[in-house]
């Protein structure tokens, strides 16, 4: 028996490969869900509100690390600091009274400290760094949180397990069992914040190529950090035999497929009405029920081991 | 003896958090004498980044104890606290109070690994 | 040089196809570089060949037990919780280590050296007779891309430089993008598109790295895309339509302007356009 019995169940929805679906179906299952949170992972490019329309109830500023910033008045301009720079993050200027100095670029700093603690004469302020926002808002399907990344942000994961941690807090207090998580694209730091400790993992996948070697990335880090995954193919008619393919490959390293989503034109009208694709009708409505189902038999039998 | 218990409070009666690395208090707990030695609140845990198994082994050893109670324990933590030689139990339940039963009464796991994976 | 950056606030508009296909009708030699370290596609389009291809490590300590005197220090000054001072030893945790070298510099005793550790590789190969791709790849598992997109760009490039950036508006896309003289975004004329597509804009213009636009999938929305280029002052630089043809070529990783010729046209128009901004830029400066 789990020792975490009585949490939520989360499931994480991911691609490896930026654009495939993720959000459009992500808000879907919301609405079929019915009672789920919803987190908004995607900090840097977030865009589940513009379908869920949000009434934000709370706002939060979000601080992580530190940043360096270099006061020019004190600068001597003797490039210590860029030299002990591992991050290409400071440009030697020309202040406004002709002195050469050093300025920090605050989107290539890494908040190290280095250049802070050796110069010279002590001319670096750390100020915490504030790189965003997150929010807990009310949509109606239920609580939903998310946030935003300043533009050019380090996007540590710190925010996102922000997110997550918020939407765990909503699910235990307002009694909800599932958090349905909308996932950044790529591999890294944001992606691996989303996904450890989830439920399940559901990797929605497009049939080509670069779909395919994109899903294998991606389910490596699934089975690097031990969670359980699962598989839907969106837009599957572009190309059968690679959806064939995928499903394939994928079920014989023990991922499952949930389901197929024909390709549709209702799911970009749906984006322009500003709701979902379940509330446009059409095909692709028609698949995500029937992986919602195939996706609620998934949880019970995780819910089971 | 002195042990570590995680928890949601700062007595004998708060819930046992499960979490070490982002636990709400660091309680020391003298085992004989059944009482808190001192409450630590773990806000800067709760708040890195990153590392926070890392921070909370070195308030560990900082303060001295011989054993963890706890509920889980991730891998950077375990690496720590193993290089402090202060001994994991992990699968602490209920209250701090009874914690200190459980690990009285031999029922909780000595870990020789860590039982959960690392995370933010 | 020129340097142009293929770069999108969402991802999955089209980024690769517009690099891979501006290169490929690219007259001279051309450079395409992969950034987009997570997941990589430029070479799945390009076939390159007679690859070389080298490590990419981040410097991380390692401690002397024997010179070590356990004072804390370098726990103290690491911002990435990954030193632990453990009372007895200091443990190093490589994972959270972001390479700065500040221990090694602190460290009173000399107890810190720097070794590296592989988190990825970087690529070299030739496709079709004038293309050298370059391409990053982050291992996976690891955390942090930037080293390698770092790495990546500190590669040398031959001819015009086309960087394939990844997706976002954060630290990954800021490192790929550095140093560019125009900036592509592409974009798919969908609210979520224009939305990021608004986001990428305004990150550009704080970095102050000139920017133009492509509509990929072009149809009904693209006014609302217009809209935003009218805002930022930025050209509109081709329209490429949503076509199913394209998609299924795409699928099957094939280069659109071998695929399907007659979008040859707006490839080599592209190119033009772009050429004549850079050169107008050049007179300028």
């Amino acid at each position: 028996m789990s020792p975490d019995t009585g949490k939520a169940v989360e499931i994480a929805v991911i691609s490896g490969k930026g654009g495939t679906g993720k959000t459009s179906i992500t808000a879907a299952l919301a609405v079929l869900a019915e009672n789920a949170v919803v987190a908004d992972c995607d900090v840097d490019a977030a865009d589940l509100h513009l379908v869920l329309a949000p009434e934000v109830r709370q706002r939060h500023e979000f601080v992580s690390g530190h940043e360096a910033v270099i006061r020019e008045l004190d600068c001597r301009g003797c490039g210590v600091c860029k030299d002990y720079c591992r991050y290409e993050a400071i440009d030697e200027v020309t202040a406004r009274d002709g002195r050469t100095v050093f300025r920090v670029d605050p989107a290539a700093c890494e908040g190290c400290g280095v250049c802070v603690r050796f110069c010279p004469v002590q001319a670096i302020d750390f100020p915490d760094s504030h790189c965003g926002e997150w929010s807990i808002s009310r949509t109606r399907t239920g609580p939903m949180v998310h946030a935003r990344l300043k533009p050019g942000a380090e996007n540590s994961g710190k925010l996102v397990s922000q997110v997550r941690e918020s939407a765990r807090a909503e699910a235990r207090s307002s009694g909800r069992s599932l958090i349905l998580v909308d996932g950044p694209p790529g591999i890294g730091c944001p992606v691996i914040a989303t996904v450890t400790g989830t439920t399940l993992v559901l990797v929605v996948v497009e049939p080509t190529i670069s779909g395919e070697h994109d899903l294998d990335r991606v389910l490596g880090l699934a089975r690097h950090f031990h969670i359980p995954a699962a598989l839907c193919v969106n837009k599957w008619d572009i190309n059968a035999e690679i959806t064939q393919r995928i499903e394939d490959n994928a079920r014989a390293r023990g991922v499952e497929s949930l389901g197929r989503i024909a390709f549709d034109a209702a799911a970009t009208r749906a984006q322009v009405r500003g709701h979902t694709v379940i509330d446009e009708g059409g095909i692709a409505a028609t698949d995500i029920r029937q992986l919602w189902k195939n996706l609620q038999q998934r949880i019970d039998l995780e819910k089971r081991s | 003896m002195k042990v570590l218990i995680t928890a949601e409070g700062k007595d004998l009666d708060a819930n046992v958090d499960p979490r070490f690395g982002r636990a709400a208090f660091f309680l020391v707990v003298d085992v004989d004498k059944e009482e808190v030695v001192e409450a630590v609140d773990n806000a800067a845990g709760r708040g890195a980044a990153q590392g926070a198994g890392v921070q909370a082994a070195q308030t560990a050893a900082r303060l001295g104890v011989s054993a963890l109670l706890s509920g889980h324990c991730g891998p950077n933590a375990f690496s720590a606290m193993q290089a402090a030689n202060i001994k994991i139990y992990t699968g602490a339940t209920g209250t701090v109070r009874h914690a200190l039963e459980q690990f009285r009464k031999g029922e909780l796991t000595e870990a020789d690994d860590a039982d959960v994976r690392g995370h933010w | 040089m020129k340097r142009v950056a293929v770069a999108s606030g969402k991802g999955g508009t089209g980024k690769t196809t517009i690099a891979v296909n501006l290169a490929r009708v690219m007259p001279g030699p051309v450079t395409v570089m992969d950034c987009d370290v997570e997941e990589p596609n430029v070479h799945l389009f390009l076939s390159p060949r007679a690859l070389q291809t080298e490590p990419v490590g981040i410097p991380v300590p390692r401690i002397n037990a024997d010179l070590c005197t356990v004072c804390g220090e370098c726990a103290r000054f690491c911002e990435f919780n990954a030193l632990g001072d453990m009372q007895t030893k200091i443990v190093v945790f490589n994972e959270l280590c972001h390479g700065c070298g500040g221990c090694t510099r602190v460290c009173p005793e000399g107890a810190i050296t720097e070794v590296d550790r592989v988190i990825g590789e970087v690529s070299r190969g030739k496709a079709c007779d004038n293309i050298t791709v370059i391409s990053g790849r982050m291992n996976v598992g690891e955390a942090l891309s930037l080293p390698v997109i770092r790495a990546t760009k500190a590669q040398p490039a031959e001819g015009t430089l086309i960087i394939d950036a990844p997706p976002g508006t954060a630290c990954p896309f800021a490192a790929a993008v550095r140093g560019a003289d125009l900036v592509v975004l592409v974009t798919e004329p969908t609210p979520f598109g224009v939305h990021d597509l608004g986001l990428a804009a305004e990150t550009l213009t704080a970095m102050n790295l000139p920017f133009g636009v492509v509509i990929n999938r072009s149809g009904e929305g693209d006014g609302t895309v217009e809209e935003v280029c009218r805002r930022h002052s930025a050209p509109l630089l081709a329209r490429i339509p949503e076509d199913r043809a394209i998609a299924e070529a795409y699928s099957r990783g094939e280069l659109l302007v071998e695929a399907l010729p007659h979008y040859r046209d707006e490839f080599v128009n592209l190119e033009k356009r772009i050429a004549k901004i850079l050169n107008a830029r050049g007179e300028a400066s």
